[in-house]
């Protein structure tokens, strides 16, 4: 169990680097770690350099897993499968098929066209940008395993219970038209070679942090000030552990907002050290990820409004339960 | 011979564009290339990742961009 300790806090937590980037500011910049600017510094510099490494490793090695699951082949899966256990293995099949939103739509039409029960498809809808493999590590990094583990179980959960609430509502009337005017092709599989998924997973380490560098540097550096410039009370006042509104507010405010999750981790970390309850961090990073102002106007394309919103408040109605959950629990977690 | 881009118009369909005329160009080769951005006219090909390459009415590729050489690869192969 030492060796594993040894290993969580050198690979994943990256102490070696914590202590380096202390002795730079330190011994080069000559500042007191107890101090702001030199706190400040020390959390920009390490956090900025630990995200982007953790990054780079963990989505070279999922995408070259996810090379294995294209929808295709979930799709295939899904098919063959009928009530709870379709939303089960949807929601899990949702954590390791490559997402991204700008095929959401797609696959929506090509999940609905070819036969698959709304609740199967929004399960899965729901766990593929919540839940993945990248998350639960960065989030083992930033807090710990049972955490991580927890985060996962939620949103499988979440995902699972979305997709069958849906699913009894009986809103397929309310799927746009078009969508289930072509019954959708089988396209066999693609087979590709060691090397066509190994350049694969290049490419995708080479698209995100393309895509994601800006929002981890303002997610950083707001951490950078929560943690060192603003005053403790005046977070806990706004959305302490004593508010009851403090879950639902996280929620609202993470919702318009589109950010990677691996932004609002430091943002996560940084408030989570000044007090703030863990489920109402959650609480956000959850409402960041899983909902977005630019994947709703997607969505609206293909579904009709009440369908979409009893999408959205279920997955909000769900994220705020889990972050009370988390908040009276957490104390077993941490 | 007829080549489809199939995507929203995101950055990776531009890639795929670009790259798919450089194979042609390469090769020496001349097609017609049809940009199709249209969510039904997607799926109704039946892909569900995107972007996606089609050459004559068939899907070869699709959730990745693929490089100048295996794309001559394949139109030599059509």
């Amino acid at each position: 169990m030492d060796s594993f300790a040894w290993l969580n806090d050198q690979l994943l937590r990256m102490n070696w680097l914590s202590d380096l980037v202390r002795l730079l500011i330190e011994k080069v910049f000559g500042l007191d770690m107890a101090s702001r600017l030199g706190g400040s510094l020390h959390f920009f510099i390490y956090d900025v350099i630990k995200i982007f490494i953790l990054l780079s490793v963990l989505i070279f090695v999922i995408s070259w897993v996810q090379s294995y699951f294209p929808p295709e082949r979930t799709r295939r899966i899904l098919g063959g499968m009928r009530g709870f256990r379709a939303n089960l293995t949807g929601a899990l099949l949702g954590t390791v098929t490559p997402f991204c939103s700008c095929s959401s739509i797609p696959l929506f039409i090509g999940f609905t066209s070819s036969g698959l029960p709304l609740a199967v498809t929004f399960s899965f809808l729901i766990s593929s940008p919540l839940v993945d493999l990248a998350s639960m590590i960065l989030l083992a990094s930033i807090f710990n395993w049972s955490i991580a583990l927890a985060y996962v179980v939620v949103g499988i959960v979440l995902a699972v219970l979305g997709g069958s609430l849906i699913g009894r509502a009986r809103m397929e009337r309310y799927v746009e038209a078009f969508v289930t005017q072509h019954r959708a092709l089988d396209l066999p599989v693609e087979q590709l070679t060691l090397a066509d998924r190994l350049r694969y997973a290049r490419q995708q380490v080479a698209e995100i942090i393309q895509r994601v560098w800006l929002y981890i540097l303002i997610g950083v550096g707001i951490g950078a000030a929560i943690h060192n410039w603003i005053p403790a009370e005046l977070i806990s006042d706004l959305i302490g552990q004593n508010n009851w509104w403090s879950v639902p507010l996280a929620t609202l405010v993470g919702v318009p907002m589109y950010a990677d999750i691996f932004g609002t981790l430091p943002i996560a970390e940084a408030l989570v050290a000044k007090g703030v309850g863990l489920g109402t961090v959650l609480a956000f990073m959850m409402a960041v990820t899983a909902l977005s102002l630019p994947a709703l106007i997607m969505l609206k394309k293909v579904v009709k409004a009440p369908l979409l919103a009893l999408f959205f408040t279920i997955v909000v109605v769900g994220i705020t339960l889990i972050g009370y959950l988390f908040n009276h629990f957490a104390y077993l977690l941490l | 011979m007829h080549i489809k881009i199939l995507g929203p118009g995101c950055k990776k369909c531009q890639l795929l564009l670009e790259n798919t005329q450089q194979a042609l160009a390469t090769l020496g080769m001349d097609a017609s290339i049809e940009k199709v951005s249209d969510y039904a006219a997607i799926a109704a090909l039946g892909v569900m990742s995107t972007p996606a390459l089609v050459i004559n009415e068939r899907v070869v590729a699709s959730g990745r961009v693929l490089d100048s050489q295996e794309i001559a690869h394949l139109l030599l192969q059509a």
